[in-house]
């Protein structure tokens, strides 16, 4: 009797788990949806029929985005300075992730706070000095210093989230390296980096993330060049007004990188967002 | 675990502190500069000393705008922290559901923020947009561009809908982390569903939930790309954020005396709400031994 209730119980709750999990997925993905259906949708259908599905379907939208070079140019532009500043980030941010796993050191505490205030700056504060900053040592309107900016906050990210990682690395295994005559470098790489490959990964995702999903940024530092496939959402939308119909396919591309970079970090996600630090 | 004692590591975070100096350091100082001077353009800059400080500490401007903010990021803390919680306990604990409810719920937070608005203007416009229609013919009177209340709503259910996965993602790390003896036990006591929760779950979800707490404090706190796509801050200057403010005096108006000391003082908020969450955020981790 006891167990038969306990069971009802737990199916009654795996129910109720299932709507509330379907209730909030379907809240996430019903603007995603109707972004999706305005993409395959003519213009003047988007503004006379209200559709729930495109009568018409069509994909001159998506042609015209990958036809035209200052459309796809912005993809190139954000893909080029997202991977500079993912692989800069990375590759400052791991020996010092290290050093803070591992040592104690002169102001060490202080200088870790100080690199997060770094991630707490809002980017608005900085937008006019790195304008100037840039501008002045002639990198204004390149992909390295958008890079370079976005580092203000991905670096002590990554840092933040490496030593969270590296901290469930024994310490004995260094010592064992050191021991059996591995030097530093090798140690590390040949040894270290690849304990540590998950939290490498999620790095790498996170710097990624916000470096792709930045805008104020990459759009006061850039004007032809290395423009940003958000900016010239922006800018398009604001000169011609009305064309929804590719504003939302553009929306649409934008969404696919991410989706793909989410696929392959799937089980490293809910760690990577814990810092590591469960 | 025990650290070594070893002024070398220095060598180790040197490259990362040239780098964050370079792109941190540099710009704050040019911030601190403006901030002291103006300037009757040609590059000619007076001292002005605290003038501009004194002016933005008296200007309504800032405090409407620092208010509005406060409210804000009240708002979205108050839902989206129970929320995310809420989600993360009625996730699927393992197998295909659950992988898919994770790469589902990461979506909305790679979206670029501009995007993110664009999204939004378009889900709730009320000519072309589902929900703006659906309220339409509800009978509901709605429109995110003249009423502030509606705006509002607007803008925090995108931003709910934009960042509580952050918070569902990490208290959900925070229970795959809590052994199944611990459950065995409370079932033998048995706990109810609330005790369960109170005195197991919640406990072990504290150190993530800080830090789901400080990110989305901290970038409601910088809120600047979504709200200016789709209501510009708007209507009249209701939705009218910090850095919304900030960006039209610094670059539009081109103030940059005021522009810098309102960017100074609104930096040393976030600095020191960050920071007592940072020390609360340690004591914890020391208090768990990690």
């Amino acid at each position: 009797m006891a167990a038969q209730s306990a069971a009802r119980g737990t199916g009654l709750r795996l129910n109720g788990k299932a709507v509330v999990m379907t209730l909030y997925l379907v809240f996430l993905l019903l603007p995603i949806y109707w972004l999706l259906n305005m993409s395959l949708k003519t213009n003047s259908e988007i503004l006379n029929v209200f559709s729930l599905w495109p009568r018409d379907l069509t994909f001159a939208n998506y042609r015209t985005i990958l036809t035209d070079p200052s459309w796809y140019m912005g993809y190139v532009n954000s893909l080029i300075y997202v991977v500079m500043n993912t692989v800069i980030s990375l590759t400052v941010a791991l020996p010092a992730a290290y050093a803070f796993s591992r040592y104690s050191f002169m102001g060490d505490k202080h200088l870790f706070f100080w690199l997060l205030t770094n991630r707490m700056a809002p980017p608005a504060v900085f937008a006019l000095p790195f304008f100037q900053l840039y501008s002045s040592v002639g990198l204004f309107d390149t992909h390295i210093a958008v890079a370079l900016a976005h580092c203000l906050f991905n670096v002590p990210l990554a840092v933040w989230i490496l030593e969270g990682f590296m901290r469930g690395v024994p310490k004995e295994i260094d010592e064992t390296a050191y021991i059996d005559g591995y030097g530093f470098g090798r140690f590390f790489i040949r040894i270290f980096m690849p304990l540590i490959a998950s939290g490498i990964g999620v790095a790498a995702f996170f710097c990624f993330m916000f470096s792709w999903v930045e805008l104020l940024l990459s759009r006061t530092l850039t004007s032809v060049n290395a423009k940003p496939i958000a900016a010239t959402m922006t800018r398009t939308v604001s000169a011609s007004g009305l064309d929804w119909g590719v504003l939302a396919a553009a929306g649409v591309l934008t969404i696919v990188p991410g989706a793909l970079v989410i696929y392959f970090v799937r089980n490293y996600i809910a760690k990577g967002f814990a810092l590591g630090r469960v | 675990m025990e650290k070594t004692v070893n002024q070398k590591a220095w060598f180790l975070v040197i490259p990362m502190l040239i780098l964050v100096a370079f792109s941190a350091v540099i710009p704050l100082m040019t911030v601190v500069n403006y901030s002291v001077q103006d300037t009757f353009g040609n590059n000619q800059f007076f001292w002005a000393g605290l003038e501009w400080f004194d002016e933005m500490l008296h200007s309504d401007r800032m405090w409407d705008a620092l208010g509005r903010q406060i409210i804000f990021s009240a708002i979205i803390l108050a839902i989206e922290v129970p929320l995310g919680i809420f989600v993360a306990l009625n996730m699927p604990k393992k197998g295909f559901w659950s992988s898919l409810c994770l790469v589902l719920m990461a979506l909305p937070l790679l979206v670029p923020w501009n995007v993110v608005g664009t999204i939004w203007q378009i889900f709730g416009r009320v000519d072309i947009g589902l929900l703006g229609h659906t309220l339409e013919a509800m009978g509901i009177d709605y429109n995110y561009t003249s009423d502030v209340l509606d705006a509002w709503v607007t803008v925090i259910v995108m931003d709910v809908w934009h960042w509580t996965s952050l918070v569902a993602l990490l208290a959900y790390a925070g229970l795959q982390s809590i052994p199944d003896a611990y459950y065995q036990a409370a079932k033998i006591d048995q706990a109810s569903r609330w005790k369960v929760f109170r005195y197991i779950e919640l406990p072990k979800m504290q150190g993530v939930l800080m830090i789901a707490i400080l990110l989305r404090f901290m970038d409601s706190f910088m809120i600047y790309t979504e709200p200016f796509v789709v209501t510009g801050g708007g209507p009249g200057n209701a939705t009218t954020f910090l850095s919304i403010d900030l960006v039209k005096m610094a670059i539009g108006q081109f103030d940059l005396g005021p522009a810098a000391a309102f960017s100074i003082m609104y930096f040393l908020v976030i600095l020191l709400i960050s920071w007592v969450f940072y020390t609360v955020m340690t004591n914890l981790d020391k208090r768990e031994g990690k």
